[in-house]
This record gives C-alpha cells, sequence and structure tokens, in this order.
C-alpha cells in the first residue's frame, strides 16, 4: 500500500516537474508576450496540479488533502483570470502604438 | 522519497528563478505583469513540496496565503500598470 | 554534499539574485514587482527554517500589502519620474550601500558568533502554555506573555492611518480615499471580485482561528481580509467609505480599545494590567482578536488606499 502510494507520489511530480520545465521553456523561448503568457498560465498551472495530484498520498488527512485540492483550484482560478487581464493589456498597448 | 521530493524542490525553484530571469528581463511592463503569477503557482508548487520535505504540516497553510496574495497582486499589477493608457484606475479596465 | 543542502544553495541563490535585480533596476514600477516577488518567495525561507508564523506574515504583508503599497507610489511617481534631475548623487549612493552592507556583514556575524547553546526563552514559552491553554506558542508570547507590546503596536497602526489621512488636501479632507475605480460588470475583473473574496474571507478568519493552536493569528487573517476588500474596491463593486464615518472610525479603534478595556479590567481585579484572570484567558483572548482582525483588516485597507482624495458633499 505504502509502495503504491510513493510510486504515484513520484510519478506525479516528475510528471508535475516536467511540465514546470515546459512552461519555462515556453517562458524563454516564445516571442511576445501573449505567447509567454500562455505558456506560462497553462504549463504552469498543470504542473501544480500534477504536483498536488503527487502529494496528496502523502497527506495527514483528509482536511490537508481537501486544502491541498483547494489550493489547485484557486490557482486555476487565478490562472485564467489574470491571464485574460494582462493579455487584454498586452493587446491594448500593442494597438496604442 | 524525501531526497526524491528534495531533488523535484530544487528543479522547480531552479525553473522558477529561469522564469523570473526571462520576466524580469523582459522590455516590457506587461512582461512585469506575469512574475506575480509565476509565483502563484511555482512558488506554491515550491512550498507544498517544502513542507512535505521537511516536515512543516502548516506550509500548506502559507500556500493557501500565497495563493490569495499572489492573485491580489496580480491584480494590482495590471491595475497599476495602465497608466500609460489611462490614469491608475479610473479609467475602464475592458471594453465590451 | 547532500541534495538538501543543494536545494538551500538554489534557494539563497535565487533571493540574492532576485534582491540585487530590484535594488539596481532603473524602472520603479519594475523594482515594485521585484519587490513583491522577493516578499512572496521570502515566505520559502521562513518556513525551511520553521518559522511558520512568520512566514505566513511575509507572505500576506510583506510580499502582498505593503508591496502594493510601493506600486501605488510607483504609478502615482511615473507621469513625473525623474531621472538625472534629481537622483542623488555617486557620494550619497556609495554611502547608503556602505551602510547597507556594513549592517548586513553585523547581522551576518552576530548570527554566526552565536554560541552553541543559544540562549532561548523558547522551551519556557512552551512549558507555560497552560496559562491560556493555547497550543500556539507564538500566539501565547503575542497576546499573554508580551501583550502589551501588541496592544501599543495596534495603537502605531491607528497613528499610521492618521498620518496617512492628515495628507489630504483641505477641500478633500474627511473624503473618500482613492480614486473612483470602475470596470466592466460583465468583465473578468468583475467576475474575479465576485468570486475570490467570499473564498478569501473564509481563508482568513480560518487562518486567524487556528492561530490559536497552530500556525496563523490575528494580524495574518486581517491582512487576507483587507486583500479581498481592497480586491472588490479595485473592481468598483464598492466604493471606499469617507474617513470621516462613524462607524469605520469605530472599527479602527475597536482593536486597540478593547484591549485597553481588557488591560483596566485586569487591573482592577487584582494582579495588574493585562492579567487575565485564570478561568477567563482564552475567552478573553479570543475576544480581543476578533475585535483586532477587523481593526487589522480595516487599517490595513485604508492605508492602502491612501489619503483621501474625493470630497464628500453634504
Amino acid at each position: 500500500m505504502s509502495l503504491a502510494r510513493d510510486i504515484v507520489t513520484i510519478a506525479a511530480v516528475s510528471a508535475g516537474a516536467f511540465f514546470f520545465l515546459a512552461g519555462t521553456v515556453g517562458l524563454l523561448r516564445f516571442p511576445d508576450t501573449l505567447t509567454r503568457l500562455h505558456a506560462l498560465t497553462k504549463a504552469d498551472n498543470l504542473g501544480l496540479g500534477l504536483v498536488v495530484l503527487g502529494l496528496l498520498p502523502q497527506a495527514g488527512s483528509l482536511r490537508d488533502g481537501l486544502k491541498l485540492v483547494s489550493i489547485w483550484l484557486l490557482g486555476l482560478l487565478a490562472g485564467a483570470t489574470v491571464s485574460q487581464l494582462i493579455a487584454r493589456t498586452a493587446r491594448r498597448r500593442e494597438t496604442a502604438r | 522519497m524525501t531526497d526524491f521530493l528534495t531533488l523535484a524542490l530544487g528543479f522547480i525553484l531552479a525553473m522558477l528563478a529561469l522564469g523570473l530571469v526571462s520576466i524580469l528581463r523582459g522590455p516590457e511592463d506587461t512582461d512585469r505583469m506575469m512574475a506575480a503569477q509565476l509565483i502563484g503557482t511555482g512558488g506554491i508548487a515550491a512550498l507544498l513540496l517544502l513542507g512535505t520535505v521537511t516536515g512543516v504540516p502548516a506550509a500548506i497553510d502559507v500556500a493557501l496565503t500565497l495563493a490569495l496574495l499572489a492573485t491580489f497582486a496580480s491584480i494590482a499589477f495590471v491595475k497599476k500598470g495602465l497608466s500609460s493608457l489611462d490614469a491608475d484606475g479610473t479609467g475602464a479596465l475592458e471594453e465590451k | 554534499m547532500s541534495i538538501a543542502t543543494l536545494f538551500e544553495i538554489v534557494l539563497v541563490a535565487v533571493m540574492l539574485g532576485l534582491g540585487i535585480w530590484t535594488i539596481t533596476v532603473r524602472e520603479t514600477y519594475s523594482a515594485a514587482v521585484g519587490f513583491i516577488a522577493y516578499g512572496l518567495l521570502v515566505a520559502l525561507i521562513w518556513v525551511r527554517l520553521d518559522a511558520v508564523d512568520v512566514a505566513l506574515t511575509e507572505a500576506a504583508i510583506g510580499g502582498g500589502l505593503s508591496g502594493v503599497l510601493l506600486l501605488g507610489a510607483a504609478a502615482r511617481l511615473r507621469g513625473a519620474e525623474p531621472r538625472a534631475a534629481t537622483a542623488p548623487g555617486k557620494a550619497t549612493r556609495a554611502a547608503a550601500a556602505a551602510v547597507s552592507v556594513l549592517t548586513a556583514a553585523a547581522l551576518a556575524t552576530a548570527v554566526l558568533l552565536l554560541p552553541d547553546s543559544v540562549p532561548t526563552l523558547a522551551p519556557t514559552v512552551v512549558a507555560n502554555a497552560w496559562a491560556t491553554s493555547l497550543a500556539n506558542p507564538v500566539t501565547n508570547v503575542l497576546m499573554a506573555f508580551r501583550a502589551m507590546d501588541t496592544m501599543l503596536e495596534k495603537v502605531v497602526l491607528l497613528l499610521a492611518i492618521i498620518g496617512v489621512w492628515s495628507l489630504a488636501s483641505d477641500n478633500a479632507w474627511g473624503g473618500r480615499p482613492g480614486p473612483r475605480h470602475q470596470a466592466d460588470p460583465q468583465g473578468i475583473l468583475v467576475f474575479l471580485a465576485r468570486l475570490l473574496p467570499p473564498i478569501g474571507i473564509v481563508i482568513g478568519i480560518y487562518i486567524f482561528w487556528t492561530g490559536a493552536n497552530h500556525p496563523g493569528g490575528a494580524f495574518q487573517g486581517g491582512a487576507i481580509l483587507a486583500s479581498m476588500w481592497l480586491l472588490a474596491v479595485m473592481a468598483g463593486l464598492t466604493d471606499m467609505p469617507p474617513v470621516s464615518s462613524r462607524w469605520l472610525r469605530f472599527v479602527l479603534v475597536a482593536g486597540p480599545g478593547l484591549f485597553l478595556l481588557v488591560g483596566i479590567f485586569g487591573l482592577w481585579l487584582g494582579p495588574g494590567f493585562l492579567a487575565y484572570p485564570r478561568t477567563l484567558a482564552k475567552p478573553l483572548i479570543l475576544g480581543i482578536e476578533v475585535a483586532m482582525v477587523l481593526t487589522i483588516a480595516a487599517t490595513l485597507g485604508l492605508l492602502l488606499a491612501g489619503a483621501p482624495e474625493r470630497s464628500v458633499r453634504r
């Protein structure tokens, strides 16, 4: 049982770290603000979700597990809304030029 | 397990640092606005891993606080960064 | 070299790099962003040092709120950002750098030269937790053993607010702080400002309430509540109340006022100022903390909103 939990943790956290890598590579290599924003919000949020998934088996209690999931949901909400706002700001600056 | 998690933690932190370098070197203010979003995801992941590695369960509460405050900071960045187009806050942020 | 040490080196390198960038960058807006990023990430270091209460305060106030305060100042300075004309001269900057480096070196030496068995009162604090039946030693120190300091800190907050309000121009005296924000009512900012504050309020109250036995407390909870209030204001969903309103001033005074009342109550009952009677210790402390949460939330929100700018026509 504990071995299964450890395997899930290692697999999920590794996948999460990979998506963080993907997000950072996108951030470094994409040419303009909108594409970099895309890399940042989508890939990093997925990475966070996988890390949370990996830490769920290690959580001490149900309450901790619920807190972990709600942290991820908050991150999703923030990412979805803030990326829209930043994108509109970037677009308005482009058209203002 | 702890060693693996510490390795993942260090890796994610390094990714965060690289992301910060890219964001802070960008020419525009809109690049900086992404900084709070980057920390909101990468920093929280690092914090959760750190809490598990060092055996501090209350780190989850810090991550919760960080999530809220990073969102608030992102909104503030966008609102206060607009002043080349309109004065801070008095213009409409979005158009229909 | 273990993996843990490697991680710590990475963490320190990131923080140092970020700090140096924040100091040397030219635009004030970028520096404010760097300051907030730095503040949010220092919470990692505090958790590593097992000081979770400090991490919470750093994330909430050091990173979030005071960073946004600097951001507001940067935004106001934007139009009139002078470059060469009034920038401090080389000698001033060199002197500032020298003082900072010397202070940092002195602190580092003091920490590194600590004796192996560091003289500390922590075990005594933990051993005396029976006095208030609260399990969090930090809360015990703040609310019971050094309650006087905490009460005076709340008075300092009150003085800060009075100082900020006194910056209002004559015709805005007693008016509403900050500009009137507006946003598209069908838009995303309003959506977020409707969805997030209820969640944030629950989290803020939770962080405050759990401070009795786990890391947390009134200050951190109040900071979270203040940020949710400011979010609603920034989206135009609600407006800052005029600073002359009675109920606002009552809320601002409620925290230190209740603290003072309980202190005098202790003086009247016997042992001394702010001495809690044994059986009433926990309810009294929690009662004071409830008042303090409201006061701190209102004070921090008003501090970030700034001096009154719009007059209230009568």
